[in-house]
């Protein structure tokens, strides 16, 4: 964590005893915004999220308020949130930390969320592995039910909202916002075509709101400090803090909360204590491993915020940073990524079902007997063919990798090509 | 097959917490693989019964997800994160380990039935890296003497 607690949104509460239960959030000011919220109209509400800048947590970036503003007003039809919990993208932990150690934070935005949009009925969809944050946030919201804060007339006014723990089962592809859906309403976790957009037509064919973990946990502090204390932090185009999940070749790895537009230097060097055995930096993924790849010299200049990420070819996705010393094969690296996209695909689409695993084959027959010249034309050929062709973004998030390493990093694959004399082979 | 009374209880809670019954498919998949260890094809036909869904779809949502078991696995299944962050720091090394030591291969349980062996996809905990699950606990930052020491206290 940062040395100065004052600097924290999200994080407050992390390592205090107890943490996650309602007695140690309403002590240190937890469920404070619930009066003001219920003072303001809901179009108020979403007016303020709309000022503060906030955006989307989990990937994309999109502006929350203006998310929710296209939820239908005039539909007679139940409206729905779903947070997205299902926390998969390689390198990234920062959600299982939110709801372990801050479960309370989540519901107190969870109320907010729902009251600006309409909501009765919320759901948490949480990926199957988390078991520890499944019972923290479970109890959290049997707790909340309890003190009458959740169900009927909550806190005494004319409102009322559910809110259902929803658990996954094992599948990447369901952190994707309509094959979220998909699995929520009992199907396989296979995305949809976009538009009609989850907004309009969402859960069981309702208007749905989709906002990641982090986005909704930033709620509280938005609606009591309001949306100029929160653009104190960060960026112009960045407001607001971030939590990133560091990772790999780094002294000191966790989840760190930040201000964005913080130096991946200083993040590397200073926050996580500078490279493991003091070796030096080779690459950095920024945001998840679907980002484009960084190079040392990249991290000379960039910033932890949406626009310096974009100036450098690259995104700030879900703030997953893997950090790789100059021992790695990015060869290796891509290897183990296109495993993972191969493995991960829903196979509705050819491009990417087949895409994928045709690139993990060749990157496979690359490591193990070396590969020729055209093979890594033939990899960018495959990846662009695979780029925007399909109903999600799963086949771009192999693509985009595989563009970029090839880009950034030529010579770790020459080193693996037949006519070089002293070709390596890599037993995988 | 069917419901232990207390499973049935949760089973009728379930169905008040979504608008349709096919919404609670997964949760009650999870009952079944709770009461069972894995999910049969008698139990697909039950759930199928229960939810007004056909065993086929049943069975297509089963076979989507990592998590639900087709047969029966080891009392402790041992589930080993490959994923970068994981592989930069040694997931290989814990699962030669785990092979060597235990005699089986990946997707294998010992004779005794006490351990199965598989790889898994990102764990969400990269910073903790090597990490794997054991059943459901997570045990990060590991080393093969690390290994030796919980399977020891498993055993």
């Amino acid at each position: 964590m940062t040395d100065n607690k004052d600097n924290l949104v999200l994080t407050t509460r992390f390592g205090l005893e107890k943490s996650y239960t309602a007695d140690v959030y309403q002590k240190t000011g937890g469920y404070k915004s619930i009066d003001k919220l219920f003072s303001m109209k809901p179009d108020d509400v979403i007016e303020e999220v709309k000022k503060s800048g906030l955006r989307g947590r989990g990937g994309a970036g999109f502006a929350a308020g203006l998310k929710w503003s296209f939820i239908p007003k005039n539909v007679d039809k139940p409206k729905y949130l779903c947070v997205n919990a299902d926390e998969s993208e390689p390198g990234t932990f920062k959600d299982r930390y939110l709801l372990e150690d801050d479960p309370h934070q989540l519901i107190e935005g969870i109320i907010i969320c729902c009251y600006a949009i309409g909501a009765e009925s919320a759901y948490v969809y949480i990926r199957g592995e988390f078991d520890l944050a499944y019972r923290r946030i479970e109890e959290a919201v049997q707790e909340a039910y309890q003190k009458g804060y959740l169900g009927k007339n909550l806190f005494g006014k004319n409102y009322k909202l559910d809110v259902t723990v929803h658990r996954g089962a094992g599948a990447y592809i369901c952190g994707e916002e309509t094959a979220l859906l998909s699995s929520l309403e009992g199907n396989k976790g296979q995305p949809r075509i976009k538009p009609p957009f989850p907004a309009v037509v969402g859960l069981f064919g309702c208007p749905t709101i989709i906002n990641n973990v982090e986005t909704i946990s930033a709620l509280p502090y938005i609606l009591n400090n309001g949306a100029d204390a929160y653009k104190k932090f960060g960026t112009e185009k960045s407001p607001g803090t971030k939590l990133f999940s560091v990772s790999g070749h780094v002294n000191k790895p966790g989840v760190y909360e930040l201000p964005l537009g913080y130096p991946m230097k200083d993040l590397i060097n200073k926050v996580c204590g500078g490279m493991k055995d003091g070796k030096a930096l080779k690459a950095v993924i920024p945001g998840g491993t679907s980002m484009p790849i960084l190079t040392a010299k990249d991290c000379e200049t960039v910033t932890l915020d949406y626009e310096s990420m974009t100036a450098h070819q690259t995104m700030l996705g879900s703030g997953g940073v893997i950090v790789m010393n100059e021992d790695v094969d990015m060869v290796w690296v891509l290897r183990n990524l296109s495993r993972f996209y191969a493995h991960e695909s829903c196979g509705q689409c050819t491009p990417c079902r087949e895409g994928t695993g045709w690139i993990d084959k060749m990157l496979v027959r690359i490591l193990r007997e070396g590969g020729e010249e055209k093979d890594i034309a033939l990899l960018n050929e495959l990846s662009d063919n695979m780029m925007g062709k399909t109903i999600c973004v799963l086949a771009d998030s192999l693509s985009m990798p595989v563009i970029s390493f090839i880009k950034k990093f030529p010579d770790d694959f020459r080193r693996h090509l037949k006519n070089r004399p002293q070709a390596v082979r890599v037993g995988i | 097959m069917e419901f232990t009374a207390d499973n049935k209880k949760k089973f009728d809670t379930l169905l008040t917490r979504y608008p349709t019954k096919k919404a609670a498919i997964l949760p009650t998949l999870w009952l079944v693989q709770g009461q069972y260890g894995f999910i049969s094809d008698e139990a697909m036909e039950y759930v199928g019964k229960l939810l007004d869904l056909s065993p086929v779809h049943v069975l297509s949502v089963v076979t989507f997800y990592t998590m639900f078991n087709r047969k029966p696995v080891g009392k402790h299944h041992i589930q080993v994160c490959r994923t970068l962050s994981c592989a930069m720091m040694g997931a290989d090394s814990l699962v030669d380990h785990l092979k060597t030591k235990l005699k089986i291969n990946e997707g294998e349980t010992t004779r005794d039935g006490k351990f199965s062996l598989c790889t898994v996809e990102c764990l969400a905990s990269c910073g903790t890296a090597p990490a794997i699950m054991i059943n459901e606990a997570y045990h990060e930052n590991l080393t093969p003497a690390k290994l030796d020491k919980i399977l020891a206290e498993l055993a």
